[in-house]
């Protein structure tokens, strides 16, 4: 195959871009630079953890149907690892975000990592939003009541319709965590590909700034 | 910042150097947050208070679910005077000029008559008094319904919901079809027919939660578990059970004027549609912060990084 040819195809674009951009060694390298040593690094782990852990018991809920979460013991008890997943899932990342904010951490051509990540927020917050409606329990009758007004208010309750549980389950298993979920992947590889972000002041020196 | 900072900050990392294992950190992480929250599960559970039904609100508060009924029929309710998307008894909330959800239409269609007493109704078998109601009522034209179902509502709310000191009136069938209505609830036959209108499979609880927060029974349950929006209710969970933390500012803006000022005002009454415009404003601020001047400069001038990198500043002297 002649090189012009094998410029052309996508297959190959995307194989040189991925190769140059994140080969292997750099998605599970053996060393960090060394300012990579502090607690605020284990928040996004922590938070990516959590979200494995919802994803799990979220899927044995799914197994078991709606019913049964707080039909029976045993999925009352899965149905709390999964309510307590949600909680530290969003501890965590709220303080994954706010380290990352205060070491600026979109420098260095980074700005597409902390969109992925605001946007993984944003996007929680609805996967959550609708997991508290399909509880089956008083709250998520009167959530659903409450919140109705606000999305009819601006006519997104026109189509997104938060006292249809049907509608609600379908979006908080399905639709809603594949978003996520894809939103959450790419954000971790952007990370990987670009390297953690160095600290503000690491080029003091090349950069002729007083510190 | 300058081009060339960018680019130090971006290229590959050139300076020392720590071993430090990703896969192991992971599995730790998991493991450690899978006992915690297995830990607390344990120990607390989460929320579990049972959800209502018509059968509990008309056997605890039946006067209250009886001069409900009547609102629906006479179309007073809440639901009954909505507007988009369940019907065109009003214009609804607006942005200004803008009437959104009127402008998208009635997608949602409820009519309180039918849906939430008349085809119920029509679902079970009811004595003789309900059952000659019933057909008195869908003998007549709509306007004498209106007129019967108006009277009695007027007069029920008059003698504050006591059905016994209702002075006679034109009420037609009305007073049966209610009590027809009530004794279906208490039976517990109500909830499912709101919910299949008939037909087989149904996902869709519009209906019944509609027509259960028009009376007073839920909307005083939920007070009394501070789940009201004006208490910070959007956040809260029943018991004592963290609810969506996360959204102590969507619901700090009900909490303050304008937009707790009551429904006279313009932002009082439209609060709820200014409050989603605000939050989307600032969930895209959040997107997009890092273009944001001024608020992306404070991690330079407060200087919390040199915190985050202790070891790293002591170490190369920084
Ligand atoms: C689903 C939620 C999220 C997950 C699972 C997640 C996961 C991660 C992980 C594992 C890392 C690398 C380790 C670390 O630096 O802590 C990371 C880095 C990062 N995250 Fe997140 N994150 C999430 C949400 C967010 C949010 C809400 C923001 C901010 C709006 C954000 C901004 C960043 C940035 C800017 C980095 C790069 C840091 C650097 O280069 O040093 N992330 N995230």
């Amino acid at each position: 195959m002649s090189t012009s040819t094998e410029k052309e195809m996508w297959v190959t674009k995307l194989r040189k871009g991925w190769q140059k951009n994140l080969p292997v060694e750099k998605l599970l390298p053996d060393t960090q630079p060394a300012y990579v040593a502090s607690w605020i690094y284990l928040f996004g782990v922590a938070t990516l953890a959590s979200l494995g852990l919802i994803i799990a018991t979220g899927l044995w809920l799914s197994f078991e149907g709606a019913s049964w979460y707080h039909g029976s013991n045993v999925g009352h008890f899965v149905n709390s690892l999964h309510f307590w997943s949600v909680q530290f899932f969003f501890v965590f990342m709220v303080v994954h975000l706010w380290g990352k904010f205060w070491m600026a951490a979109w420098r260095g051509r980074r700005m597409l990592t902390w969109i992925t990540g605001a946007l993984a927020f944003v996007g929680s917050i609805a996967t959550a939003f609708t997991g508290y409606l399909v509880q089956s329990n008083f709250d998520s009758q009167w959530i659903s009541y409450e919140a109705k007004d606000g999305f009819n208010s601006v006519g997104i309750g026109s189509r997104f319709t938060v006292t249809n549980f049907g509608q609600m389950l379908l979006l908080h298993v399905a639709f809603l965590p594949v978003i996520i979920g894809i939103i959450t992947l790419i954000h971790v590889l952007l990370v990987r590909a670009k390297g953690v972000v160095p600290p503000i002041d690491a080029f003091n020196k090349e950069l002729g700034e007083r510190k | 910042m300058s081009d060339r900072r960018a680019e130090l900050e971006s290229a590959p990392w050139g300076g020392r150097t720590r071993r430090y294992d990703l896969i192991k950190e992971g599995v730790v992480a998991v493991v450690i947050v899978a006992i915690v929250v297995a830990a607390l599960s344990t120990l607390f559970g989460s929320p579990d208070e049972k959800q209502v039904t018509f059968k509990e609100w008309a056997t605890a508060a039946p006067a209250d679910f009886y001069a409900t009924s009547v609102q629906e029929l006479a179309g007073s309710s809440g639901t009954g005077g909505y507007g988009a998307p369940y019907n065109k008894a009003s214009d609804g909330v607006n942005l200004g000029p803008l009437y959104l959800a009127k402008l998208l239409g009635v997608t949602h269609p409820v009519d309180t008559v039918n849906d939430f007493v008349i085809t119920p109704l029509t679902t079970v078998s009811n004595a003789a008094p309900v059952a000659d109601a019933l057909k008195t009522w869908q003998a007549s034209d709509a306007k004498t319904q209106s007129t019967w179902a108006t009277n009695y509502d007027n007069a029920l709310t008059k003698v504050n919901q006591d059905q016994a000191k209702v002075p006679a009136g034109n009420y037609g069938p009305v007073p049966e079809l209610a009590a027809g209505l009530l004794t279906m609830a208490q039976a517990g036959s109500l909830d499912g027919a709101l919910l299949s209108q008939g037909n087989y499979f149904q996902t869709d609880n519009t209906k019944q939660t509609l027509f259960l927060g028009d009376g007073s029974y839920f909307n005083d349950k939920s007070t009394a578990s501070n789940l009201q929006g004006s208490t910070w209710g959007m956040m809260n969970e029943t018991g004592r059970y963290p609810g969506q933390a996360w959204l102590w500012l969507y619901s700090f803006w009900y909490q303050i004027p304008p937009f707790n000022n009551g429904d006279s005002h313009p932002f009082g009454a439209n609060a709820d549609a200014w409050i989603m415009v605000i939050m989307g404003a600032l969930s895209l601020g959040l997107i997009i912060m890092p273009l944001i001047p001024i608020v992306n400069k404070l991690p330079y001038k407060i200087k919390i990084h040199r915190l985050v990198w202790k070891n790293y500043y002591q170490e190369e002297n920084l």
